[in-house]
């Protein structure tokens, strides 16, 4: 992946700082919060959204149980509307191959379509590296590149940002990448958005080369789809002469109709919106409209590795629509950053040590972000089962990787125990009578240590439940099993 | 019909008085328990954990132990989940690698048979009102487990309403996942803390003297922050405000505090 995501702490070091950051919190808290309730009413309006969401998983699962047909129907179909197909087998071979087409053209700048997948393979700092000037158009993006930063939501990239920050990065940084922001900037909306349309306007009409990601491919007819709310993509899918666009080979989908599920679910699961603004599709080229030349580069970077494991491959089927970080109780105090990866929350968590693999501390530490808590299923529209593949991560983390040693050895010391009930005996008897030797906080550097950092230890009862039980007279009670006097004391 | 009560393990070590208190409520709604003696834990630590083979022996223990009863009761809904969500998963990954070692069998088992102690009371005796009283004021904490994996609904604060004595408060976030995780609790302390902290500052602005939950695991979290911070909020486990009766109220237990 992307240079830009090497060698950062692992997710508890990182979220460890995050959580600290009070205006940070504050941002997340407000915005998740917002858009959490507002996407609950966009779905309640949908009587068969149980039905809708089971049929995006379906058509999801078909494809990708099918992806070789259609990858092959897809690229006849571009070919024969006039697009020019590559297949990039990593993040390296996928930026060869983009910047290899800019130069052909001649250009050194590009205006860019909001995209996961180039964030993913780090294509604005490899065309960088040769020379090219890549140009984010989407707001939130434009946000990110000018303050210098990492994404961190996948549908609102500088939500960890507000209105007065963003501000300030106007005023500062625009002048270095084209027209400056107006003097004395306020930091409302409408001046904000104004100061970027002037900023963008003028790369809008300049640029010959545009690069893009896509939310579908449709393989009975070489169409790519783009959903989004501001107009920018639009303006780049169709002002520039050449196109190019790099999607992951799991965006496919078999037909037009597949197409209509989607758009009643992503963007009420996204922006909470019936329907987004503006829906872009195009196929191959068109004589007189639109560019006259048009790539398309399919992205592997993991894919396929992923799709080999038969739970982990749920995963793939992710449209992307950012519901399940706007419930996650974890990304709302830790934020987007922690993750290490443009893909944050419950599905970077899962998909970034799939696509990544788990080598790294921050890889391997990303299935241990979550308590479980199953608000992330509940909300995703293709029937994610998140919980259960992080489970299923961290069982191949502690089997692949050192440094579980320890873990593993009580474990099965755990095991053991709780299946010889003498020896669990003996070790609930020893605990109570050594209770009065246990503190309500440890001394570091123990592993419970980082419990009693911020919670007293629980107290060992006197008097356990099998003695009670076992000490209980006969008689009293319904059924000749009485409770004692003080059973609760 | 044959009723046993599944303790579970962190009951077992740490909270007997909830264990009592599900014995007595359950007795004096006529129902006889039994506590066989081999049960140890379901082994959701070690799932959760990545150690899903190591469950394997606790699936087999926890299905023969409870051979014979016609339903298993457990005051704990994230065993409950690992019983009925996971048993399955288990002897279907089994299966994927060729084995079975009995965890077909003992999953089909222990499946249907085992129940979370509000589904008992509410879907299987039919009641709701238990005949309690508990003279406080309560805001409920509905954990992840009960919630999402089990689907409790209402039934914990249906039997809560119908207890004499007692004002409910609405706890707001109440949805909201208190942070405690399991493993995630140590792994990732600082989100854990701050996830637990914004659960009790929700539960404190109620103004209520106890916070209720049908999960010690959570509460023991909760509990420990609470009494870190020493907060004017008990957390206590339904079990015990079910149990309570006006001859015979509720008494802390000697190892957790005072209402107040
Ligand atoms: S995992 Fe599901 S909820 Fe999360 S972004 Fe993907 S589709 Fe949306």
């Amino acid at each position: 992946m992307s240079s830009t995501y090497l060698g950062l702490p692992s997710f508890p070091v990182a979220a460890a700082e995050s959580t600290r950051d009070e205006q940070l919190r504050a941002n997340l808290r407000h915005a998740t919060h917002t858009i959490r309730a507002k996407r609950a009413t966009a779905i309640s309006e949908l009587t068969d959204w149980p039905e809708l969401r089971a049929a995006g998983a379906a058509i999801k699962d078909h494809t990708l149980a099918h992806l070789d047909h259609y990858l092959l129907q897809l690229e006849a179909a571009v070919t024969a509307a006039g697009g020019t197909v590559h297949w990039a087998v990593d993040a390296d071979d996928a930026n060869r191959i983009v910047a290899g087409l800019v130069k052909a053209t001649g250009e050194t700048e590009v205006v860019k379509v909001k995209s996961m997948a180039t964030q993913e393979i780090g294509l604005n700092e490899a065309l960088a590296a040769e020379g090219i000037h890549a140009y984010e158009t989407d707001l939130a993006e434009l946000i990110v590149q000018l303050g210098d930063d990492r994404p961190s939501h996948i549908l609102v990239p500088a939500i960890h940002k507000n209105r007065h920050q963003i501000r300030d990065i106007f005023s500062r940084q625009m002048a270095a990448w084209g027209r400056p922001a107006p003097d004395n900037l306020t930091d409302t909306p409408a001046d904000l958005a104004e100061a970027a349309r002037l900023h963008l306007r003028e790369k809008f009409l300049r640029a010959k080369v545009a690069i893009s990601g896509a939310n579908f491919m449709i393989a009975e007819t070489g169409t790519l789809v783009v959903l989004e709310s501001e107009g920018n993509g639009r303006m780049c899918l169709t002002l520039p002469e050449t196109l190019i666009s790099v999607v992951g080979i799991e965006k496919l989908i078999p037909t037009w109709q597949d197409l209509e599920v989607f758009l009643q679910t992503l963007p009420r699961s996204s922006t909470a919106e019936r329907m987004n603004p503006y829906t872009t599709t195009w196929t191959g080229t068109t004589d007189g409209d639109g560019p006259t030349d048009f790539h398309l580069v399919l992205l592997d970077n993991g894919r396929t590795d992923t799709l080999a494991d038969s739970l982990g491959r749920q995963a793939l089927r992710c449209i992307r629509c950012s519901a399940c970080l706007n419930v996650c109780p974890v990304y709302e105090r830790a934020g987007g950053h922690a993750y290490g990866s443009p893909y944050p929350g419950p599905i970077g968590a899962i998909l970034t040590p799939q696509l990544r693999g788990t080598t790294t501390e921050l890889d391997a530490s990303l299935p241990y972000a979550s308590t479980l808590c199953g608000a992330c299923y509940d909300v995703c529209p293709v029937a994610i089962d998140i919980p259960d593949i992080l489970v299923h991560l961290r069982e191949r983390i502690t089997e692949q990787r050192r440094g579980h040693a320890l873990e593993r050895a009580v474990m099965k010391a755990a095991t053991w125990v709780l299946d010889h009930p003498s020896a669990y005996a003996l070790a609930r008897q020893t605990a109570t009578r050594t209770r009065h030797l246990h503190p309500t906080e440890l001394p570091a550097p123990t592993p419970a240590k980082a419990w009693s950092n911020a919670r007293d230890l629980p107290r060992f009862p006197g008097r356990s439940f099998r003695t009670w039980w076992k000490d209980r007279p006969a008689g009293e009670a319904p059924h000749g099993r009485p409770a004692r006097e003080d059973t609760t004391r | 019909m044959r009723v046993a009560l599944f303790l579970t393990c962190v009951n077992d070590m740490l909270y007997p008085q909830t264990g009592r208190a599900v014995v007595r409520l359950l007795e004096r709604l006529g129902v006889e328990v039994d506590f066989p003696a081999g049960q140890t834990c379901c082994g959701q630590a070690q799932y959760n954990t990545g150690y899903r083979r190591q469950a394997e022996p606790l699936v087999r223990r926890y299905a023969e132990v409870f051979d014979g009863y016609d339903h298993v009761v457990t005051p704990s809904g994230s065993c409950v989940a690992m019983v009925r969500d996971n048993y399955p998963r288990i002897a279907a990954r089994a299966a994927d690698e060729g084995r079975d070692e009995g965890l077909a069998g003992a999953a089909a088992a222990a499946v249907p048979k085992t129940y979370e102690l509000t589904e008992f009371l509410v879907d299987v005796l039919g009641v709701t009102d238990v005949g309690a009283y508990f003279p406080h004021t309560v805001t409920y904490h509905p954990s992840c487990h009960g919630l999402r994996m089990l689907g409790l609904g209402e039934r914990p604060r249906r039997l809560l309403q119908a207890v004499r004595g007692l004002e409910l408060r609405e706890l707001p976030g109440a949805e909201e996942c208190c942070g405690f995780g399991g493993t995630f609790a140590v792994k990732n302390p600082d989100v854990s803390a701050a996830m637990g902290q914004d659960k009790i500052d929700n539960a404190l602005s109620t103004g209520a003297g106890v916070l209720c939950g049908a999960d010690n695991s959570c509460l023991m979290h909760l509990d420990g922050m609470l009494r870190r911070q020493d907060a004017p909020l008990k957390a206590l486990h339904l079990a015990e405000i079910l149990a309570s009766t006006e001859e015979r109220p509720y008494m802390a237990a000697e190892t957790t505090g005072k209402i107040r």
